[in-house]
């Protein structure tokens, strides 16, 4: 099933749909966490306030997004505002103004990866199983078989295959690539 | 580098895969339940604005007073209690 449009999960939110709003709690945990804790590399204490924050002003402030389909670069644009706050506010040595630059750049990579998870859950259930076990949970083949009760010895192909079929997912939308990976495969 | 250049090969993916781990399932939970801690904190606010010492009260220890609603005190609920109680 495919998951529902930012826009979609919006327009639910703001019609008290605790479904929705768990899914998109659920949606964007991950991106709000890794801003704060990649980008502007917050210890876990400060990451855990930043990200209660930014919920909150996403559940006060839902209803003053112009443009639904824009949630994912408003979030963004809250929790770097919301990171930036506490920074100050904790007075830390570093100055905010020498940030930016490799913010912005671990911004870029934290969309891309956003990209990739939203392709990733299109994907079968035990294709995302297998990926967010093994890459982002960082379990091992042994862990990861007795969690999906598959032989250990079949991880390491199912990762490829899955891995395979995200590639094409990612480069399916992006005709460049398709046609350059055509070429390579004949 | 436009979307439209962008190769993934399996070493990229799984850099990208892993910079978006899981965050803490307590504080998914938590962002989850803001619905109902914001109605809780509603109640909370509409009995301070009627009853002068339960106003009082609830400034002196806002943490309890949202823990006696079953709403975990989060700084951010604490926060948000306080201020408005205060207004």
């Amino acid at each position: 099933m495919e998951a529902r449009s930012d826009a979609a999960l919006v327009t639910a939110c703001l019609a008290h749909e605790q479904a929705a709003w768990d899914e998109l709690v659920e949606r964007f945990s991950r991106y709000v966490l890794a801003i704060a804790t990649q980008a502007f590399r917050l210890p876990a204490q400060d990451a855990e306030d930043v990200f209660q924050d930014v919920f909150l002003r996403i559940y006060d402030r839902l209803d003053t997004l112009r443009e639904p389909s824009a949630l994912r670069p408003w979030i963004a644009q809250l929790t770097r505002r919301e990171c930036i706050d506490h920074m100050r506010a904790g007075s830390r040595e570093t100055p905010v103004e020498e940030l930016p630059e490799e913010v912005e750049s671990e911004l870029d990579l934290l969309d891309e990866a956003f990209d990739v998870r939203v392709e990733l859950a299109a994907l079968s259930q035990e294709c995302q199983d297998v990926l967010d076990r093994f890459f982002c949970r960082d379990e091992s083949y042994r862990t990861i078989g007795a969690a999906l009760d598959l032989p250990a010895g079949t991880i390491a192909s199912r990762i490829s295959r899955c891995l395979g079929r995200l590639r094409e997912r990612l480069e399916g939308r992006n005709p460049v690539a398709a046609a350059s990976s055509d070429r390579r495969d004949r | 580098m436009s979307n439209g250049e962008r190769r993934y090969d399996e070493e990229r993916l799984g850099e990208l895969l892993r910079a978006l781990p899981p965050a803490p399932s307590g504080w998914v939970q938590a962002a989850q339940e803001l619905p109902r801690a914001r109605a809780e904190i509603d109640g909370l606010v509409e009995r301070a604005r009627a009853d002068a010492a339960f106003r009082a009260a609830l400034l002196a220890d806002a943490e309890a007073a949202l823990a006696a609603e079953g709403v975990e005190p989060r700084r951010a609920l604490v926060d948000l209690l306080r201020r408005r109680v205060a207004e």
